[in-house]
């Protein structure tokens, strides 16, 4: 390992810390032949910096040289930045050395475009190849699907690879036409469809033959990043609604976009990156993904943005009041799921419990639910208390919201601590 | 007070509730030989470790419960929180004298509690699994100590021999005395002469380290250093995630615990 290997692992992986997919869950890859690893399904997280991400595999980009100029990309070709590229032999070594010492997953290699699509997707299946092939590496691996790239290596890089992913960035068309000239949709759907279909035909091809190869057994992912243009959260919950149901992604990420241009006009100026919407997006792709509700239940055309207070679930269960109290020793598990408060092991758990006794409250704290929330919107064994209905929800709303503040930020003078000698 | 007391191992303490359960005496402590205090007004019951009756105890449990339930009590056993002894009494017992399947009744003091234990101890185990960092020693050696806040290595031993199986390692519970070594072929338990590890840090000596080992780290903690968005920084989330007490084990951390932060 030479000394301008560490440079370019500087240089490259800053260069790539700006894709925030990093799950190695997933896939169910067993270490054959007393190999070197293996792919745990449940995916497991090595370390964390201190931006609060996790780093469970190691994100490298190939390299950081890219023809294309997308406004919203720290590594678009006019930015006067130190570009390197890493030869198939040191991210192998990088990543075989790191495994074995228990740092990372495995490996997420991203690519900028040099020449062509053909070219840089070659190279990236290059590596996969390698580590699969000479160094039996079982281990997660996720690559980038180069947009462009022919079928052919979509289909090596599918059987090298845990998780395929292409990355749609920007939620509207004319957006990304705008942001990134050299893109479009349909460049981006097309490869997603090839993955898509391959992924069906290798499931129909794996119950006729049992030790057929798998394709892409994690699946794919993608990314949006939010705040870099004016689209709403309806838009872009709604394309992510989309993707899951017709492109059967496992993943759809939100980005909160960092400023990394702000010379670029066609950028908005941010003073600080959105990541209180980041984090309402995510809880409104787990309400639709695991908790049975509808997108247009969360967003629609008179609530066409998420609530920044307060989470998705309090937010529509406030808009739903008919709904509540809701009985939670008689109620089934799609109402009791729709609680505020109840997460699903919760729910799940209320239903077993309550087959032995009646729940009550100082049960359901136990059982794990957060009653800060809960207690408006439920009936249990237990005195009849006031309700969101007694109390209106906006009365709820705040005192939900309050109950979050320290004491002092509500009421600077009441609280004082008494003094025994007072000054004045 | 009934005082029932074992020596420590799993099978010793469900002898301890066969025991109790024949003599039909409900145990109010029941503790090992290391955690024993004499207590003045107790009657004490010192209960020999009997394979037979373990035997017999844990084949009713396996028979009116499931597997899985089985290595929850295990898991909780090994949390060797206090009184955890008596909540695992509590819960095999209401098991056994229940006629309907309780692991789910969670209107029970035990049940709650057994499930938490057995929580925590999964979650432990999981961070051996992440926060666990190999240094490769001059004879092609994995080492790694760690310092788990329940008795958990022997839980994470298969994880580690199924991913790293060509490479010989050792994973050393620094607080237990006591790790277990892979050599290519089998896993066995082993204690360390400690004169070339830090118990402290679990840092093995520069002398009998690999050549290559100090590179690595330093390219770990630079990429470390590199993937870091400043923008999004949040200390709360980081600490949260990544307690101190794993700092000292970690290279990106400069295996320090005591770091100021601002």
């Amino acid at each position: 390992m030479k000394a301008e290997t560490t440079d370019k692992l500087k240089i490259l992986a800053s260069a790539a810390k700006y894709d925030v997919s990093c799950a190695s869950s997933g896939s169910n890859r067993p270490n054959k032949g007393k190999g070197l690893g293996n792919a745990a399904p449940w995916g497991i997280c090595h370390s964390f910096t201190e931006d609060g991400r996790c780093v469970s595999l190691m994100k490298l980009m190939l390299t950081n040289h890219c023809i294309y100029d997308c406004a919203y990309c720290a590594n678009r070709k006019s930015n006067d930045i130190q570009r390197s590229t890493f030869t198939v032999n040191e991210v192998v070594d990088l990543t075989i050395e790191f495994y074995r010492r228990n740092y990372i997953e495995g490996l997420f290699l991203s690519s900028g475009i040099i020449k062509n699509p053909d070219y840089t997707m070659e190279r990236m299946v290059r590596i996969a190849k390698e580590l699969r092939t000479t160094q039996n590496y079982n281990g997660y691996i996720h690559l980038k699907s180069i947009p462009g790239a022919s079928d052919e290596l979509q289909q090596q890089a599918g059987l090298y690879a845990d998780r395929l992913s292409v990355n749609i960035e920007i939620a509207t068309e004319n957006n990304l036409k705008m942001l990134a000239p050299d893109k479009n949709f349909k460049d981006i759907l097309l490869p997603m469809n090839t993955i898509r279909n391959k992924i069906i035909e290798n499931k129909e091809e794996r119950r006729k033959f049992k030790h057929a190869p798998r394709f892409t057994p994690a699946g794919q992912s993608t990314q949006l990043i939010i705040g870099a243009s004016p689209d709403s959260d309806k838009h872009i919950l709604n394309l992510a609604g989309n993707l899951y149901n017709s492109k059967k992604l496992k993943r759809v990420y939100y980005s909160g976009y960092i400023p990394v241009n702000s010379y670029d006009k066609r950028l908005p100026a941010l003073i600080e990156p959105p990541l209180k919407r980041e984090n309402r997006l995510y809880q409104a792709d787990w309400l639709f993904r695991f908790y049975n509700y509808s997108i247009n239940e969360i967003v629609n055309d008179d609530h066409p943005d998420l609530d920044l207070e307060i989470d998705p679930k309090l937010s529509y269960a406030l808009r739903n009041p008919w709904m509540f109290p809701i009985d939670i020793n008689k109620a089934s598990y799609e109402t009791i799921l729709r609680v505020p408060g109840i997460g699903v092991l919760s729910a799940k758990k209320i239903i077993l419990g309550r087959r032995y006794s009646k729940l009550n409250l100082s049960n359901l704290k136990k059982i794990g639910v957060v009653l800060k929330r809960a207690k408006y919107f439920i009936r249990c064994n237990e005195l009849k208390a006031l309700t969101i209905n007694e109390l209106l929800p906006e009365n709820v709303r705040s005192i939900i919201l309050n109950e979050n503040k320290p004491l002092k930020q509500l009421n600077g003078t009441m609280h004082k601590q008494l003094s025994l000698f007072p000054v004045n | 007070m009934n005082l029932f007391i074992y020596d420590q191992t799993f099978e010793g303490l469900l002898t301890v509730i066969h025991d109790s359960m024949e003599m039909n005496v409900e145990p109010e402590k029941i503790m090992s030989t290391k955690s024993f205090q004499d207590d003045l007004f107790a009657i004490k019951y010192d209960i020999a470790t009997d394979p037979d009756k373990f035997d017999k105890i844990w084949n009713q449990v396996k028979e009116k419960s499931n597997e899985e339930n089985c290595q929850r009590i295990f898991k909780a056993f090994l949390s060797e929180l206090p009184d955890i002894e008596l909540t695992i009494y509590n819960y095999i017992k209401l098991i056994i004298e229940t006629p309907y399947n309780v692991e789910v009744n969670f209107s029970e003091d035990c049940v709650v509690k057994l499930n938490n234990a057995q929580k925590k101890v999964g979650r432990e185990s999981q961070r051996v699994m992440m926060f666990v960092r190999f240094q490769k020693t001059v004879d092609d050696i994995y080492y790694s100590s760690f310092d788990p806040k329940y008795n958990v290595i022997p839980l994470t031993v298969s994880h580690f021999k199924n991913r790293f199986a060509d490479q010989k390692w050792v994973v050393f519970d620094t607080r237990r005395k006591f790790g277990y070594y892979y050599d290519l072929e089998n896993v066995r338990e082993i204690t360390i002469g400690q004169q070339k590890v830090s118990l402290e840090s679990g840092k093995v000596d520069n002398d009998i380290l690999h050549m290559s080992e100090k590179l690595f780290q330093k390219l770990w903690k630079s990429y470390y250093e590199n993937i870091n968005i400043i923008e999004r920084k949040n200390l709360k989330v980081h600490m949260q995630f990544l307690p101190k007490r794993f700092w000292k084990f970690l290279p990106e951390k400069d295996f320090k615990s005591e770091l100021i932060l601002n």
